[in-house]
């Protein structure tokens, strides 16, 4: 397939991966952003490839995996109301909240739809007038511009039957908060390729300044994935810490500007929680006033709905790269994708899922 | 904050409790070898069932008898490349194939929706009659039910096949052993994202068409050459992936496939990345696997590709010792990893 075998070519990654095995002097720690590269790292074996003294670390990018338990419970809620539609992303529905998921709550008689865009959610609400459809409006940066269109697109032809559950996240502050703390171990990261693409990566400037870190803006492909580790690989062995951009056949240094200027009129810079971890301070999106009507928090009065957060659950460790997957004891054996005990084992961009699903032979032998 | 033991630290979500069927269920994955494992089996026991072959094979008076059952709720209707009523002959056909039978008998019954339109019924039924005829099968018997408007979906079709196996062939999918070579007759992923493209509207540069087709002409052929033929699976729900992994599970070994020969369409491929799909559980319905003797494979290669449902035969793997149950994969970058078996459907992945 053109623009995607020339990535995932063997001769390719092999010299990549010498080269990185030839600059590599001492150990260093390194930490993917988004559970798509997890992904790709574990379904290519990249690690095999690697040096012993490079750790991939991976990090909190699984947009299935940091959305709240209690965003999950409201869903839930919303679900079970003969109301409502709910429509969401197909992995939201296997995500376990505090006392089920979607899928149980559609066996249960919930009418819950997948949909692959939102603006299917909207299109849904002008079939049904009668009912009140629901968008589970979720993720990162990536997810937010067609989120925004669709509130957008309702607002603007009245369709006062739809509104969005909103539980939106941006990689910034998530970086900052990790930096900033005491237990930090990474040295390096690849920034998300598809957040980029949308915000573009003059926002990392500013982490890379004030915590004299290098981060590399990859892409998903293995040959990506490879070249964005060289890169930072020969900034930590030279001792610099800049911002590079490896995915340059995707992403700008403004990013795309449309899309940010729906975001901008549609949502507006918020605290927000995230599953495993807690709040963050202004790393998250919610909609702005004049879009209250289409706010399903607001239209349901569900605000005060709230769960508490599992203190001691190892995802929060593992999504701050902190832990393996297979550090916890449940790995595998109590905790497996059909019978997931914490959400980094839903999603297939989750971390436990990946090691689960390609390289538990290489753990267990 | 206090320093906890790994040991101490779980997840505490608690479990969700099986107390409903789910949609993943019916999807072919993992939690319908659970409801097998956990509800059919144990009811149900005999040791023919216990096979858990695609066809069950019996024995009356010297003469072996082979049956099947299959159930198509495919939604939508008529899709390119067939429609319900020719997968409900050709799923049948193909089910009792892959056991080495010769299909010659098959039931039909319809459960209708109130308000389905005649028109629509009648295509069906006409693509049946066709699919059969030339399959050379005969529908020898039927039943029909109405159900209320918003009971059903449209149209169900379930279809009983009957055949006859040739005596001394024994296909199961408990006889791989190591050393043996996994043979595919073409590629992957057609059918399912066929299906997926029509009900989500996606459009393609050339359309993609589901491979629907009856393959014991193919396995005619196939066992012409040979007789060394461990098992035969066609690789519907759940894809290549679920077959291969009930294969590795029942015959205790593990299975080794090498990911630059497998074959799938590049407009398949282009719909799965689209998507965030993995070819290897997307469904076939035109498809089969071979596990064979590795001394019979290459003249069952060429046999494969010598009819027109085989031309894009592959050696695409090999069976090993250890690990048993397991099946990993050589991938492009001459790296391993592990081919699981779903829990439930295939999600698309958010971004």
């Amino acid at each position: 397939m053109k623009y995607i075998d020339e990535y995932r070519d063997e001769r390719v990654a092999r010299a990549l991966a010498a080269e990185v095995a030839r600059r590599t002097t001492r150990p260093w720690v390194l930490m993917e952003i988004c559970g798509g590269q997890t992904h790709t790292i574990m379904r290519y074996g990249l690690d095999e490839l690697l040096p012993r003294e490079l750790e991939l670390v991976h990090g909190p990018g699984c947009p299935v995996c940091v959305t709240p338990l209690e965003t999950i419970d409201k869903a839930i809620e919303l679900a079970s109301r003969p109301d409502v539609i709910l429509v969401s992303y197909g992995d939201m529905l296997r995500v376990p909240g505090s006392r089920s998921d979607l899928f149980r709550a559609r066996a249960l008689g919930g009418d819950v739809r997948i949909a692959y865009s939102p603006t299917e959610a909207v299109k849904i609400a002008r079939a049904h007038p009668d009912r009140k459809v629901v968008f589970l409006a979720i993720g990162f940066e990536t997810t937010a511009p067609a989120n925004a269109m669709a509130a957008w697109q309702a607002r603007r032809e009245g369709l006062t039957n739809f509104s969005m559950l909103v539980s939106h996240v941006l990689v910034p502050p998530a970086i900052r908060a990790l930096m900033a703390s005491a237990e930090n171990r990474v040295q390096g990261f690849i920034a998300p390729g598809h957040v980029c693409t949308v915000m573009g990566c003059g926002e990392y400037e500013a982490l890379v300044r004030d915590f004299c870190v290098p981060i590399v803006v990859g892409g998903f492909e293995p040959v990506d994935l490879l070249e964005a580790v060289l890169m930072l690989v020969t900034q930590l062995e030279a001792g610099e810490a800049k911002l590079e951009n490896q995915y340059v056949r995707s992403v700008s240094y403004q990013g795309n500007l449309p899309a940010q200027q729906v975001m901008q009129e549609v949502f507006e810079i918020a605290d927000q929680k995230w599953r495993g971890i807690g709040m963050i301070p202004r790393s998250g999106l919610r909609l702005r006033e004049e879009y209250a009507a289409h706010d399903a928090d607001r239209v349901f009065d569900l605000a005060a709905l709230s769960a508490d957060e599992p203190a001691e659950c190892i995802s929060a460790q593992v999504l701050q790269g902190r832990k393996r997957p297979t550090d916890c004891a449940a790995f595998g054996l109590r905790c497996t994708p059909e019978n997931p005990l914490g959400a980094p084992m839903v999603s297939s961009e989750g971390a436990c899922a990946a090691y689960y699903r390609y390289r538990r032979h290489a753990v267990a032998g | 904050m206090p320093v906890k033991t790994i040991a101490e630290l779980s997840c505490p979500t608690p479990l969700p409790v099986r107390d409903k069927v789910l949609l993943g269920h019916g999807s072919g994955g993992k939690l319908s070898a659970e409801l097998i494992r956990d509800v059919f089996l144990p009811a149900l026991q005999n040791p023919v069932l216990a096979q858990l072959n695609d066809q069950a094979v019996v024995n009356i008076n010297g003469l072996r008898l082979a049956l099947t059952t299959d159930s198509f709720v495919v939604k939508p209707l008529f899709f390119p490349g067939g429609d319900i009523g020719s997968l409900a002959v050709h799923g049948t056909i193909n089910d009792l194939a892959v056991g080495g039978a010769t299909p010659l008998f098959l039931s039909a019954a319809f459960i209708l929706e109130e308000g389905l339109s005649m028109d629509e019924l009648q295509r069906v039924v006409n693509s049946m009659q066709r699919a059969a005829a030339q399959a050379g099968v005969q529908v020898v018997t039927g039943d029909t039910k109405v159900v209320e408007k918003g009971k059903g979906d449209g149209m169900f079709i379930n279809t009983t096949g009957v055949g006859v196996v040739p005596n001394g062939l024994e296909l199961s999918a408990d006889h791989a052993r190591p050393g043996d070579k996994v043979l595919l007759s073409g590629p992957i992923g057609d059918h399912g994202i066929a299906i997926l493209a029509q009900r989500e509207g996606l459009e393609f540069e050339t359309t993609i068409e589901s491979d629907s087709a009856a393959l014991h002409t193919l396995v005619a052929d196939m066992l012409r050459v040979t007789r060394e033929i461990r098992c035969m699976r066609d690789p519907t729900r759940g894809g290549l992936s679920s077959a291969l992994n009930e294969i590795a599970a029942q015959s205790r070994v593990s299975i080794e496939l090498e990911e630059r020969v497998i074959p799938v369409r590049e407009e398949v491929k282009g719909a799965c990345e689209l998507l965030g799909l993995d070819p290897l559980y997307v469904a076939n319905e035109g498809k089969l696997i071979a596990i064979a003797a590795p001394g019979a494979a290459d003249e069952l290669l060429r046999a494969m590709r010598g009819h027109p449902l085989g031309r894009e035969s592959q050696i695409i793997g090999s069976v090993k010792q250890d690990n048993p149950g397991l099946v990993t994969m050589r991938t492009t970058l001459g790296t391993t990893r592990i081919v699981d078996m779903l829990a439930g459907d295939q999600l698309p992945r958010i971004c």
